[in-house]
């Protein structure tokens, strides 16, 4: 079990968790905020990206949409996509009820790890959220 | 505050709404509830129970007078004079040009004095613009016209207006009046009295009219007692499973209804006969504005029409989304959500009559992937109106 504290996040309401392999290579697990499912809600469909593919920071990697509005997902950093997780595309309640763990989204290998460093951590994310209520 | 910097409307409820962590949206220039749960939660209540919600942002604008009968009818597009007592129209309210200004309820009504009056209901965007076409077409010496007085208040802020709509909405509301529902005819209201201490002796107005598909009504009654009578609903409803929803199922349900929305269907460069409602266009009778337009306008094939469009895929088709066919661009999409009902993409567009036949493959761009989809009859979604027991 990740706790929020532990994870990176972009402003864009991703969360970014860096894992590093005994031979110091990385590995980004991607996943979206319990704050941007709220925001969401109703959700009807994910799409995300095949594996192989080429990502680059702050580009969209693939589209989550709800009844109201569609969102981008933005990749936290350059890289490859190395796994996506499909399970979740026909089972969004998952995805809702378990965004940090079974509902992560992408497994990225960075190109360039040291993008990492200028996500946000969890007290200035926290800040973002309670800068912009949802209720 | 609104785009235009404007502090936002409340309704008498706003308090309600929040107290319920309601996700709370501009919409208009009113502060109004998104939902409170979920769309598509508060969506299958309404089908499958009751579903109340507030809609006291609809701009009700009341005419009295001698003169009101003729001075509505040289307005609207549907017939006004030879309405009945207690009879509600569906009319549009268009501009020289023979365009949808907005489309409208009007409905007649006598006073306790007996009195006729008529209530116009208008969309919330459309109320100042509406208000001042009413101003303009009557200066005080059309007002004051002796014999043909015409009285026009705009009574929005003073009445709330809930909407109580799905299969249960007459159980719900049959306890709380005085009036015997099952024989009040779907577009028909009366003034009723609400049979409960919260209503504090006040009347209000009662239709069955609404905008989501299924039976239900439409209540008006005063802002200072409408927190209350709105709660006094939502208890005696629990047993009923009624559920307060927001403008998010509203929409939802409209359009599974195939309903347009203005802003979306309807704008100042649609006319009647594009938008289907050609039917509420009374072309020989009093003279309102935009009348020998639509008359030559009749005469031709519209250029578009309005159709609804079911997408193939998950992915939903949104206001602006070019529909293609053949890899030309033929029409647009007015409105498009995801249907609870039918578990997918629906939405409403404009394209030529010649592609219009349901059955039509198009592609809609959404995003710049063309996504398949086909035309389809309105409504995506029609209630079973089989009497129970048989």
């Amino acid at each position: 079990m990740v706790a929020p504290d532990q994870l990176r996040y972009t402003p864009t309401h991703e969360w970014a968790h860096i894992e590093k392999a005994a031979d110091g290579t990385s590995l980004v697990t991607v996943g979206i905020t319990a704050y941007a499912l709220e925001a969401l809600t109703d959700l009807v469909y994910i799409d995300l990206p095949e594996t192989g593919r080429q990502v680059k920071a702050g580009q969209p990697f693939g589209e989550v949409e709800s009844v109201k509005a569609v969102s981008e997902l933005y990749s936290p950093v350059d890289g490859e996509i190395v796994e996506s997780n499909t399970a979740i595309v026909n089972n969004l309640e998952q995805l809702s009820k378990d965004p940090y763990q079974s509902g992560w989204l992408v497994r990225i290998k960075p190109s360039d790890p040291s993008q990492l460093n200028k996500l946000l951590d969890y007290a200035a994310y926290r800040k973002l959220c309670e800068e912009n209520p949802l209720h | 505050m609104d785009a235009n910097n404007k502090p936002l409307l409340r309704t008498p409820l706003y308090e309600w709404h929040t107290s319920r962590g309601a996700r709370m949206v501009d919409f208009s220039g009113w502060e109004m509830p998104l939902f409170y749960s979920s769309i598509i939660e508060e969506h299958h209540a309404t089908r499958s129970a009751v579903g109340l919600t507030d809609i006291s942002h609809m701009g009700r604008l009341r005419f009295e007078g001698p003169g009101a009968a003729v001075f509505l009818a040289e307005l609207l597009t549907r017939r006004v004079a030879d309405m009945q007592l207690g009879q509600i129209r569906y009319s549009l309210v268009t501009n020289y040009q023979g365009g949808i200004m907005d489309d409208v309820l009007v409905g007649y009504y006598h006073n306790a004095h007996g009195q006729p009056f008529y209530v116009l209901v208008v969309n919330a965007c459309n109320r100042e613009k509406i208000v001042r076409w009413v101003q303009q077409h009557l200066p005080p010496e059309r007002a004051l016209r002796r014999g043909q007085e015409v009285l026009f208040s705009d009574v929005t802020p003073l009445w709330a207006m809930f909407a109580i709509s799905g299969p249960r909405s007459m159980a719900l509301l049959q306890p709380l009046v005085d009036v015997d529902l099952q024989w009040m005819k779907y577009y028909r209201g009366a003034q009723v009295r609400i049979l409960h201490p919260a209503a504090k002796r006040q009347g209000g107005i009662l239709s069955r009219t609404g905008y989501t598909g299924e039976d239900g009504f439409e209540l008006s009654i005063g802002a200072e007692v409408a927190a209350e009578i709105w709660e006094v609903l939502l208890e005696y409803g629990k047993s009923l499973g009624a559920t307060p929803t927001g403008l998010g199922a509203r929409d939802t349900l409209r359009l599974e209804a195939g309903m347009p929305l203005y802003g979306h269907e309807l704008t100042e460069q649609i006319d009647p006969f594009q938008a289907g409602l050609g039917y509420t266009c009374y072309l020989t009778g009093y003279d309102f504005p935009g009348r020998d337009v639509l008359l030559q306008i009749q005469q031709r094939r519209p250029a578009l029409v309005r159709v609804g469009l079911e997408a193939q895929g998950q992915r939903i088709p949104r206001q602006g989304c070019a529909i293609l066919r053949d890899g030309a661009v033929i029409g647009t999409v007015t409105s498009g959500t995801f249907s609870p009902t039918l578990q997918k993409p629906i939405a409403m567009g404009y394209i030529p009559p010649q592609h219009a036949v349901p059955g039509t493959a198009v592609h809609i761009d959404i995003r710049g992937r063309a996504e398949p989809a086909t035309v389809v009859e309105l409504p995506f979604y029609r209630r079973d109106r089989t009497p129970k027991g048989t």
